[in-house]
């Protein structure tokens, strides 16, 4: 609860940043809005010797429409993109799923290229991003680069993003008027889902999985079913195939795996409302 | 207009509300220092030797202590004599969490740091995290002295074989009481400051004169010069009456280096070394005839008693046992238990502490019956209730006398908002529907064992006594200031006590102040816990400001040349009864006690200040009946409460709004250790629910909303009625979830479910009846 002792900067630019990450190497992290890299420092199972603060990129924190896109800054927070009418539109798998992050000071807080870049299986919004077939654009001494959601989650917090980069912005292509749900089953209503099932119906289907892998699951065979019109039976068979759910005190790997097809089933009920 | 009974509100608030509360950790005297525990991470193990250099080279380090620098002192007060914690562990450590050394430095970080770099080397020693593994033979022994874990065996005085073997029924059950964390907002914090003119220590704390008397004793210092300061307290749920290390370290420490040294425990280390509650497993039986009458109830109640045992966590089988037969008239009990040292923090009491547990069992046991013979579960405690015309009622026990109750009223009251017979067949309907969610009902007609106590009763726990102070003392304008001995800490006592004054002494409510906490301040006193503050500290409040009463009365028909029987008072203003254009108001009554010539004969300056030492003939014992309404969804397994509903007796209410409170918070934690909290164990004793993540308080969110009712059955023992609510809620509250859980799923033949239920054991029942 008593982090250890670190050096803290402020970076005014993308350009900014990435000149501070090469000046202070491996030992530096960005902070953005802390609510995962906080935690950790606090019970000191990270210990940076420098945070680099982005939070005062005003130009990372937006939402905008481009094209068949929907473009949202790395810095942008949660409960921005919850509320945001465009995302609201084009993307109501991702407003909603913005707004089952934690709670509304969690989410006052978080930002949605935190929340990316931090690698979570439990957590929500990698899910929405697979889901809905988002990119992420990273920054780095050498240009830009832009990776797709499913080859962007390596491991167990660990993602595309080499040392020396930032996550600039998600492109998610617009799904306008198309079926989604997100279930995620929780014990208490701020929790981390015990399991999580985000589905995008519509011409660019997908479902993604919440703490059924060590790291943000695709579930690629069920997605494939559903883009191919497979009956609903079909993709719940096909639902937990490669995932490696963990074991913890809320579920085993059984339990999990049978969440995850009751979960997928009612997102089914939900989105073809 | 009489305040008591008004929803008054909490004059507490206006400060809390704004962050201008002043809690030990707000504290930042000049020179303010900082101590900071390296704890164990084992569960028992020799230490064979403790490095220090590294973090004494530290710069802003200014002492680090292991057991080797207090070898001399006593062990941690609170403790049995032989089984006691050592305020820092000696050569070996017994749980996760115990504490082997301690850094004081500058600044809270640098002696993290230092705690950081200091390096413990552990010989691990099998442990035991689990009573059967305790108590299973070879097991491992914590303490030598006792040569096994069993600290204390209770048999029964006749285990009523006869009884059981000619009952026409008979059923049992095998409950486990889990293990809670009390968790308040604010975790142990303390600052000591020991100087040329003695010891102050500021303390989150329920009983700061216990305290005081108890450092004073430890260290062999005058009272005179000892002072213990509780500001304000973040909750305490009784984890805060315990004595702790940190009390005498934080001293100790302060007077070695002569500055001030704070000690604020961290979450994680609040959920290891503040005292855990329940950690009871019962193996409950009851004879009963086919109509469902109960003939006997057998309890055994194996208590759970951490690493350390102590007074208070050797007193919770007592009560549970007391408790034992709840509302019910139950011809024959036998009651037995037993103590025992497992590799796990220490457990004490808990909002109910040994209370919860015993209703757990009895309501647990009623549905049972109501199972085995078919007979409604409500009917059944109608059966067995104690009727209102048979108190006084002795139980099987000296400590339970109850003294009044109304059992079968409240659960009428209680019938009156719950649509029992419409539930019953929505619920039979929806058993039919397999896609509907399963529906469940349950009812809990509790009763508990509050107001601590009569004479006697709290020095068994260690205090001094069970009286409670209070001193009105009315200030030289009229307005009164109360001091007393009670240390609230979130009850609204402040409130409370400024209405029943009020009353006793025709003040206004805005002119009446309520100070507690300093033992500078407060003459004596006792504490807060076993839901005393109004049924003892209230009533002396009351007997005091009668006191305090009368005198202005003498003064007032003095200076009206009247006789003071005839003097009445209203809006803050004496008169003769029937003339009150000729009044003399308060302020003057007020000013004028203090001035020889102006006082009635015989009568001393100081007449309008009175101190009582407040005690009461027995217990209380709050009551009520509570009835929970679960869905449980069958795909997976998860219970949702869809209603609440709770009618309370806690005898005369003096604030509608605090009562309201106590039993939402109560009925709270109730829910939580019913369906979310479990502080868990793995074999070798390292806690598997050490953070907030997975240790599941639950947050407002997942709390439903609450039907509440009430009826009033007068406390007897005192003359204000009231009995005390701070606990019940938790009483009421476990029974009630579990039995609608039980219900809902009674025709898979479920008998009971262990708490916590969490949806995976429900999903795995469903699973099995498949
Ligand atoms: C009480 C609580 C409850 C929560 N509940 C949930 C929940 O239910 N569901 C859920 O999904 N999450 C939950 N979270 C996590 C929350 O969503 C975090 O905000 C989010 O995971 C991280 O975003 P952040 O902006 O706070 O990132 P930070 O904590 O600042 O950073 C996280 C990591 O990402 C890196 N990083 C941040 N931004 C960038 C960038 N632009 N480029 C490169 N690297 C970057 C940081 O260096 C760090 O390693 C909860 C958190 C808390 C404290």
């Amino acid at each position: 609860m008593i982090p250890a002792q670190f050096d803290y900067v402020e970076a005014t630019s993308v350009a900014d940043a990435i000149r501070l990450l090469a000046e202070h190497g491996d030992e530096a992290k960005l902070l953005a809005g802390g609510h995962s890299l906080i935690p950790l420092m606090k019970l000191r199972l990270v210990t940076p010797a420098t945070l680099i603060d982005v939070t005062h990129i005003k130009e990372l924190s937006y939402i905008k429409e481009d094209g068949n896109n929907i473009v949202i800054g790395a810095l942008t927070r949660h409960r921005d993109v919850e509320l945001s009418e465009l995302v609201k539109k084009h993307l109501p798998l991702v407003a909603h799923v913005a707004g089952e992050v934690g709670d509304p000071q969690v989410r006052n807080r978080g930002t949605i290229g935190g929340s990316l870049v931090h690698g979570d299986p439990a957590a929500d919004l990698p899910a929405a991003a697979l889901a809905t077939g988002a990119t992420m654009v990273v920054v780095g001494q050498n240009g830009e680069r832009r990776i797709a959601a499913q080859d962007f989650f390596i491991d167990f917090l660990e993602t595309a993003v080499q040392p020396g980069e930032i996550l600039t912005a998600i492109e998610f292509p617009k799904h306008t008027n198309a079926g989604w749900a997100y279930e995620k089953f929780v014990r208490r209503a701020m929790d981390y889902a015990i399991v999580g099932v985000a589905l995008q119906l519509g011409s660019q289907p997908g479902v993604a999985l919440v703490n059924m892998s060590n790291k943000p699951h695709l579930a690629e065979s069920a997605s494939q079913a559903i883009a191919k019109g497979a009956a609903i039976s079909d993709v719940l068979a096909v639902i937990n195939n490669n995932t490696n759910p963990p074991e913890d005190l809320n579920a085993t790997v059984e339990y999990r795996q049978h969440l995850a097809r009751v979960l997928t089933q009612r997102a089914f009920a939900t989105a073809s409302k | 207009m009489s305040l008591v009974g008004a929803r008054v509100l909490r004059k507490e608030d206006p400060n809390l509300i704004t962050g201008n509360g002043q809690y030990v950790d707000d504290l930042q005297p000049a020179g303010c220092t900082s101590m900071v525990f390296v704890r164990s991470t084992e569960a028992h193990a020799k230490i064979r030797s403790i490095d220090t250099a590294e973090a004494l080279a530290l710069p802003g380090v200014l002492a680090v202590w292991t057991s080797a620098n207090i070898a001399q002192l006593a062990n941690c007060p609170g403790g049995l004599p032989g089984l006691d914690q050592p305020l820092l562990a000696k050569d070996v450590v017994r749980f996760v969490g115990e504490g082997v050394a301690v850094v004081v430095a500058t600044d809270r970080y640098i002696a993290a740091d230092a705690a950081e770099l200091i390096v413990v080397d552990y010989e691990p020693l099998p442990a035991v995290a689990s009573l059967s593994a305790a108590m299973a033979p070879g097991a491992v022994v914590l303490h030598e002295v006792l040569g096994g874990n069993t600290v204390h065996f209770q048999d029964f005085e006749n285990p009523l074989d006869e009884v059981f073997a000619a009952a026409p029924r008979t059923a049992s059950l095998h409950i486990v009481n889990n293990r809670c964390a009390p968790t308040p907002i604010e975790p142990n914090v303390c600052l000591a400051d020991w100087g040329r003119s003695g010891l102050t220590l500021w303390a989150a704390f329920q009983a700061p004169h216990h305290l005081r008397n108890t450092i004073a004793q430890y260290f062999g210092i005058p009272q005179d010069s000892t002072r213990v300061v509780a500001p304000d307290v973040g909750g305490g749920f009784g984890a805060k009456i315990n004595f702790v290390p940190e009390f005498f370290l934080t001293a100790l420490l302060s007077k070695e280096i002569g500055k001030p040294v704070k000690y604020t425990q961290t979450r994680s280390e609040c959920l290891v070394a503040m005292l855990h509650g329940r950690a009871q497993e019962h193996d409950a039986s009851v004879a009963f005839d086919n109509d469902g009458r109960i003939l006997a109830l057998k309890l055994t109640v194996t208590q759970d008693q951490g690493a350390y045992p102590n007074g208070t966590g050797m007193g919770l089988p007592v009560l549970t046992t007391a408790m034992a037969a709840g509302c019910y008239r139950i011809p024959a009990v036998a009651i037995s238990w037993r103590n025992v040292v497992t590799n796990t923090t220490p457990v004490a009491a808990y909002r109910g502490a040994g209370r919860p547990e015993a209703s757990y069992t009895i309501e647990r046991l009623i549905d049972l019956i109501a199972d085995e013979t078919g007979v409604d579960p409500v009917e059944v405690r109608r059966r067995n209730f104690i009727p209102v015309d048979a108190f006084p009622y002795a139980t099987h026990s000296p400590l339970a006398m109850y003294d009044s109750g109304n059992f079968a009223g409240a659960l009428d009251e209680l019938l009156k908002h719950v649509n029992y017979e419409e539930l019953k067949k929505e619920q039979e309907k929806r058993r039919q529907d397999p896609a509907a969610k399963l529906l469940g009902i349950g009812f809990a007609s509790w009763l508990e064992i509050a107001g601590f106590g009569p004479p006697g009763s709290l020095e068994a726990f260690g205090h001094l006594a069970s009286w409670e102070s209070a001193q009105v003392r009315i200030q030289p304008d009229g307005s009164a200031i109360i001091f007393t001995g009670a240390s609230p800490h979130g009850q609204g006592t402040v409130t409370t006590y400024a209405q029943i004054a009020a009353d006793e002494l025709g003040i206004d409510f805005d002119r009446i102040s309520v100070k507690h906490g300093d033992t500078a301040v407060v003459p004596q006193g006792i504490g807060t816990m076993g839901s005393r503050a109004v049924a003892v500290g209230g009533e002396g409040v009351k007997t005091a400001s009668g006191r305090v009463y009368e005198n202005a009365k003498r003064i007032a028909a003095h200076l009206l040349e009247a006789s003071a029987e005839d003097i009445v008072i209203e809006d803050e203003k004496f008169f003769v009864k029937g003339t009150p254009a000729r009044s003399v108001p308060w302020s003057e009554v007020a000013w004028k006690s203090f001035q020889p010539l102006e006082l009635p004969g015989g009568m001393e300056p100081g007449a309008l200040d009175s101190t009582v030492f407040q005690q009461v003939p027995n217990f209380s014992f709050p009551s009520g009946a509570y009835c929970c309404v679960v869905e449980i969804d069958r795909e997976t397994g998860a219970v949702n409460i869809v209603n609440m509903y709770l009618v309370d007796d806690c005898g005369t209410v003096i604030n509608p709004l605090l009562v309201e409170g106590q039993v939402h918070g109560g009925v709270a934690q109730g829910i939580a250790q019913a369906l979310y909290e479990h502080m868990l164990y793995d074999p070798s004793g390292v806690p598997r629910t050490s953070t907030l993540m997975d240790y599941l308080v639950p947050a407002a969110s997942d709390l439903p909303g609450y039907i509440t009712g009430r009826i009033n059955t007068p406390n007897p023992s005192n003359t204000l009625g009231a009995k005390g609510v701070g606990e019940s809620g938790s009483v009421g509250a476990p029974p009630a979830v579990v039995n609608a859980v039980v219900d809902a799923l009674s025709h898979l033949g479920v008998k009971h479910i262990d708490m916590p239920v969490t949806p995976i054991k429900v999903w795995n029942i469903l699973e099995g009846a498949k």
